[in-house]
């Protein structure tokens, strides 16, 4: 498997799915294009066939507006037809800006409003522990949505409870919607706000794919005590110059020769 | 995976609370809708799904009995109430069926949001329990209180409301939810409501219950203005006015038969609930009514729309003429055409 060019793929269809809606998220897509590759591609213990598998891994993307980017994954590994993204936020699509889990197969979970998803992970990791399942549960979140509150509520439950089955990846793209997350409302030391609520944690390069590869290898055994945070150094718009930690292109449309030349761009 | 067996060793010690007194010197152990935990915990018994979970009010609301009991299926996430109802949301999309208990002020106020957005929108079967709801935490003040509950979730799609009239109804409330199929808010009171029903009712959602028959008006009452109704509809008997008394206990879906009927056959409905008049049961009952353009004599009886002031429980219901007395006067005013 050619996780870069999966990561490409992700990239090049937001930009096309995002040209029906008129409007999107492309720059936080773009951050954690290699982190969705290298999960769904390498790591997930996943069956397309089995969406309702017991023992699936489980992934909640907390930072739900990145959703745009996970469909076409979804549907690259067989869990729906391709060609239901054609109705991309048309009226009444399964696909929205925000995942719905109650009509997409493969999503665990309807997120969007941020600072919940790591609450849901640390049910599910709870519920998977008690059935005895091994399955691990993994949450993406953003770095600007550390801010939230529930977000340490749910840290600070998830090494009460032990939950090494729980994986948290921050896409650590330096930018929210008003600006960087350092001046609005400063996230770091993430890793050692982490630790001091209990959690292992590890940094890694979030457009390195060997190193994002790597990192998911040195996890601990599934069947841990301690939740296991990731911090994934990125760019938000990485791939497209203009986008690049450009507080202008939270959520925008590119039309026209711009379209082109971001898809030229992407596939050069 | 120690954590589990810590809360058993604790709640394993909770045996002196049982025998203790409230505040105000009341046996707890005669709190009769406090069954919470102790039927949970039969019902788990049998059925595997079932865990329950609080915020550090397992004391309160009586969670500890089902702690005590099944120590692995319980979960206190400390003061974070937020946490609990979207944990509970990732259990039950884990297959497990969740009840998250605490004060209906912090279950239906605090966490408006993730009961929306994390379990009814997700139509999951998470069974939010709010207790100690309306004014009955007295003069624990209006931070306390959850006069708004039943405005704010019956505005939730895929959120069935319902209110615990009793110990009995209670029962037949967990019973019935555990095959329900939506996320659902139970909204229960402080835990004195005196025995409305001898027998656990046979419960269905979106049918009300018929307690007393009468053709001069009807009374839809919910929750903890039940009983103190069936005492207004003995006072009014005794005046020559015979009151149909409704167990509205199904807010969302209400029981649109149930109401239009009352309506046809009584001519006069008065609502009564321990909550802001301003979107609850008298709100829902009287859309129904103008929505099928029917226009009965009608009344909704509650707390106005302000903070209501400090003073314990039974004065409170004194104050705004929720207790049986107040019931009977203000139905004495409906029929008599006075609008206070």
């Amino acid at each position: 498997m050619d996780l870069a060019e999966r990561a490409r793929f992700v990239r090049t269809e937001t930009v096309r799915l995002t040209r029906i809606a008129g409007a999107g998220h492309y720059s936080a897509v773009f951050s954690c294009a290699e982190i969705l590759a290298a999960l769904y591609h390498a790591e997930l213990r996943l069956d397309p066939a089995r969406p309702d598998w017991p023992d699936r891994d489980r992934f909640v993307m907390s930072k739900g507006h990145a959703a745009i980017g996970l469909y076409p994954l979804l549907a690259d590994l067989g869990f729906f037809d391709p060609t239901e993204l054609d109705s991309y936020t048309r009226l009444g699509s399964a696909f929205g800006d925000h995942p719905d889990g109650k009509r997409i197969p493969g999503v665990d979970f309807s997120s969007g409003s941020l600072g919940h998803g790591l609450s849901v992970c640390v049910g599910m990791a709870w519920a998977g522990r008690h059935r005895g399942s091994d399955h691990r549960t993994w949450c993406l979140l953003g770095d600007g949505e550390l801010a939230e509150g529930q977000v340490w509520e749910a840290a600070m439950s998830a090494s009460h409870y032990g939950l090494g089955n729980l994986v948290a990846v921050v896409d650590a793209n330096q930018l929210g919607i008003d600006g960087f997350v350092a001046d609005v409302m400063a996230a770091e030391p993430i890793e050692e706000r982490f630790a001091a609520f209990g959690w292992d944690t590890r940094r890694v390069d979030g457009h390195d794919l060997d190193a994002l590869l790597a990192t998911f290898a040195a996890l601990p055994a599934r069947g841990g005590t301690r939740p296991q945070l990731i911090v994934a150094d990125t760019i938000k718009g990485k791939g497209v110059a203009r986008m690049e930690l450009s507080p202008d292109w939270h959520v925008g449309n590119l039309v026209g020769a711009d379209y082109d030349d971001v898809m030229a761009e992407l596939n050069a | 995976m120690t954590s589990t067996q810590d809360q058993a060793a604790i709640f394993n010690g909770t045996a002196a609370f049982k025998d203790s007194r409230s505040v105000d010197g009341t046996d707890t152990r005669t709190m009769p809708a406090f069954v919470l935990g102790e039927e949970l915990a039969e019902l788990a018994e049998v059925d595997p799904r079932i865990v329950v979970l609080t915020a550090d009010l397992g004391r309160s609301n009586r969670s500890t009995d089902f702690a005590a009991r099944h120590p692995n299926r319980f979960v206190n996430v400390g003061i974070a109430e937020k946490n609990m109802i979207t944990v509970a949301a990732g259990m039950a999309a884990g297959g497990l069926v969740p009840f998250a208990a605490t004060f209906g002020s912090f279950a239906a106020l605090l966490c408006a949001e993730q009961i929306r957005t994390d379990c009814a929108y997700p139509d999951l079967p998470v069974r939010v329990v709010g207790h100690h709801s309306g004014m009955s935490m007295g003069f624990y003040g209006t931070s306390h209180h959850s006069l708004e509950d039943l405005a704010m979730m019956r505005s939730i799609a895929d959120l069935t409301v319902v209110a615990a009239t009793d110990a009995n109804h209670l029962r037949a409330l967990l019973r019935l939810s555990l095959e329900h199929p939506h996320a659902m808010y139970l909204r229960l009171g402080r835990g004195r409501d005196p025995e409305v029903y001898a027998e656990v009712p046979e419960l269905v959602v979106g049918k009300a219950l018929t307690l007393r028959e009468g053709t001069d008006l009807t009374v839809i009452a919910t929750g903890s203005e039940v009983a103190p109704t069936m005492q207004a509809a003995d006072d009014l008997a005794a005046r020559g006015i015979e009151a149909r008394v409704v167990d509205m206990w199904t807010i969302s879906p209400l029981d649109r038969s149930a109401v239009l009927a009352a309506a046809r056959e009584t001519g006069a409905v008065l609502t009564v609930e321990e909550a802001n008049v301003t979107g609850g049961l008298g709100s829902a009952v009287a859309e129904c009514l103008l929505d099928a353009g029917i226009a009965p004599r009608f009344r909704r009886h509650g707390v106005p729309d302000e903070h209501v002031p400090v003073g314990p429980p039974a004065a409170l219901y004194a104050h705004y003429r929720l207790d049986g007395v107040g019931i009977a006067a203000v139905a004495r005013e409906l029929l008599e055409g006075n609008r206070s």
